[in-house]
């Protein structure tokens, strides 16, 4: 473990992420969230789907994967256009404070051939890369953020207990710790099988959420 | 008599995408929920817009009303307008994680560029609320006298640190019995020195002092530019 680790996954990363919900939004909303049960189920829904493909992706990106193709491949497991361009511009974020963080050549080679954003998993892959990180380290921060963005933001939409939230995201760890290892290994075979060895696991509610929540004239959060 | 923050234009640490090349006078209007500063800042548009190129980024709680307000008022062209959406804590994306806000401000230089001055207008929020360096050149802090004639007494970092103080509504003063002279009695002794200006933005009053620090700042920016 390492403390570029925690800088990395600390939700104070100046990368944007407070902004966002993970999807809670429309959860609490719609009556799927409505305490800290029901946020444990919502998060390790989030966790095994597209919380494991972001994990995996940015591993890779880490592991030396062409981040180009990553994007690419992250385009393609990404069917709602509004969570498209919410990932493509959580990276742009991410971009912007990983430079400053850890200058390096990769970032800004990515950064001049995506001006408007590359999507975050990969951004944050290559950031780990410069930061002297492991492609499971690059994994753990993301399964985490899967997990920790929703119940972060349902402290606030509901006024829920933080000191539950936080038990919610305790009790979640081996699974987090799980899903990082599972993408870690399918990064390791996309090394050598290409890209489509990613995983390519979705959830249909979260994409049909967030195009619902754009459209929402009046929202706290923006996705 | 007053002085100003030494530091006009501190180094910006920005790590934009794009390079650096010129760019606009950076001005935050920060302070408490409706004291005034989205018409602060459809009065600096209507005295400003003849002299200089101008956008508005807003900071929207949980709406765009800021923005349709001043696109409503047509203060400005439309693309010369946009919203951040601020997520529930409108000081953490003024100060804390001003991403989405440095975004804002590229992309309008970029897509109704060049401008000569950007006016970023916060989500209302508390006292302690103020704008990053990393974000603004220089910042406005907007109370009103009907929000308590002991707000600049109490101080507080917008209050005591913004480059301009701006005390508006005074029209309401003898309406809620505020003190003018006390507030610009503490003002003086909270600030040290810092300006403060008086204002009944919405009767049109007061708001040409705050045009002319602008200017005076823009001038400077050229002078250091050149
Ligand atoms: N009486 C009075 N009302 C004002 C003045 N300036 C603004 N207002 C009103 O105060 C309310 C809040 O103003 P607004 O600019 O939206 O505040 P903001 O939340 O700080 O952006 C609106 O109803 C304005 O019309 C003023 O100088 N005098
Ligand atoms: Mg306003």
């Amino acid at each position: 473990m390492s403390a570029a680790l925690l800088l990395l996954a600390d939700g104070r990363f100046p990368a944007g992420g407070h902004a966002h919900s993970g999807g809670a939004e429309t959860a609490v909303a719609e009556g799927r969230i409505t305490d800290a049960a029901t946020l444990a189920e919502f998060c390790r829904g989030r966790l095994h789907t597209t919380g494991l493909v972001a994990a995996a992706l940015a591993a890779a990106a880490t592991a030396g994967a062409d981040p180009l193709a990553l994007d690419g491949a992250a385009d393609a497991r990404t069917p709602s256009p509004v969570l498209r361009a919410v990932s493509r511009r959580l990276g742009r974020q991410l971009l912007r404070a990983a430079r400053a963080a850890w200058p390096s050549p990769a970032l800004d080679r990515l950064g001049a051939a995506r001006p408007r954003g590359a999507h975050q998993p990969v951004v944050l892959g290559v950031a780990a890369r410069a930061a002297g990180l492991t492609p499971l380290d690059a994994a753990r921060a993301t399964a985490y953020e899967a997990v920790s963005s929703p119940a972060t933001a349902t402290v606030r939409l509901l006024a829920l207990d933080p000191f539950e939230s936080a038990a919610v995201l305790a009790r979640l760890g081996p699974e987090v710790d799980a899903v990082a290892e599972a993408a870690e290994a399918a990064a390791r075979r996309a090394l050598s099988e290409g890209l489509d060895a990613l995983p390519a696991a979705s959830a249909p509610l979260l994409d049909i959420g967030a195009e619902r929540h754009a459209a929402w004239p009046t929202r706290l959060f923006t996705s | 008599m007053h002085q100003d923050h030494p530091e006009v234009f501190p180094q910006r640490h920005t790590m934009s995408a794009s390079g650096g090349g010129r760019r606009a006078l950076r001005v935050g209007l920060g302070g408490p929920v409706g004291s005034g500063k989205t018409a602060t800042v459809a009065a600096l548009c209507r005295a400003l817009r003849d002299e200089v190129a101008i956008g508005v980024v807003t900071n929207d709680i949980y709406t765009r009303e800021d923005a349709d307000f001043l696109l409503r008022q047509a203060v400005l062209a439309p693309e010369r307008i946009t919203a951040v959406e601020t997520g529930a804590c409108p000081h953490t994306a003024i100060r804390d994680d001003i991403s989405a806000n440095l975004e804002a401000v590229e992309d309008l230089e970029e897509q109704a560029g060049p401008l000569d001055l950007v006016l970023l207008e916060s989500g209302g929020d508390n006292l302690t609320a103020t704008f990053s360096k990393g974000l603004v050149d220089v910042q406005i802090f907007v109370i009103d006298v009907a929000g308590g004639d002991d707000i600049p007494r109490k101080g507080g970092p917008g209050v005591t640190t913004s480059d301009l103080l701006v005390v508006n509504k005074v029209d309401l003063a003898e309406h809620v019995g505020a003190d003018l002279d006390r507030m610009a009695t503490d003002a003086a002794a909270q600030r040290g020195g810092l300006p403060t200006v008086f204002t009944s933005v919405a009767r049109g009053q007061g708001i040409e002092p705050v045009a002319a620090w602008i200017r005076e700042r823009l001038a400077r920016k050229a002078a250091g530019a050149a």
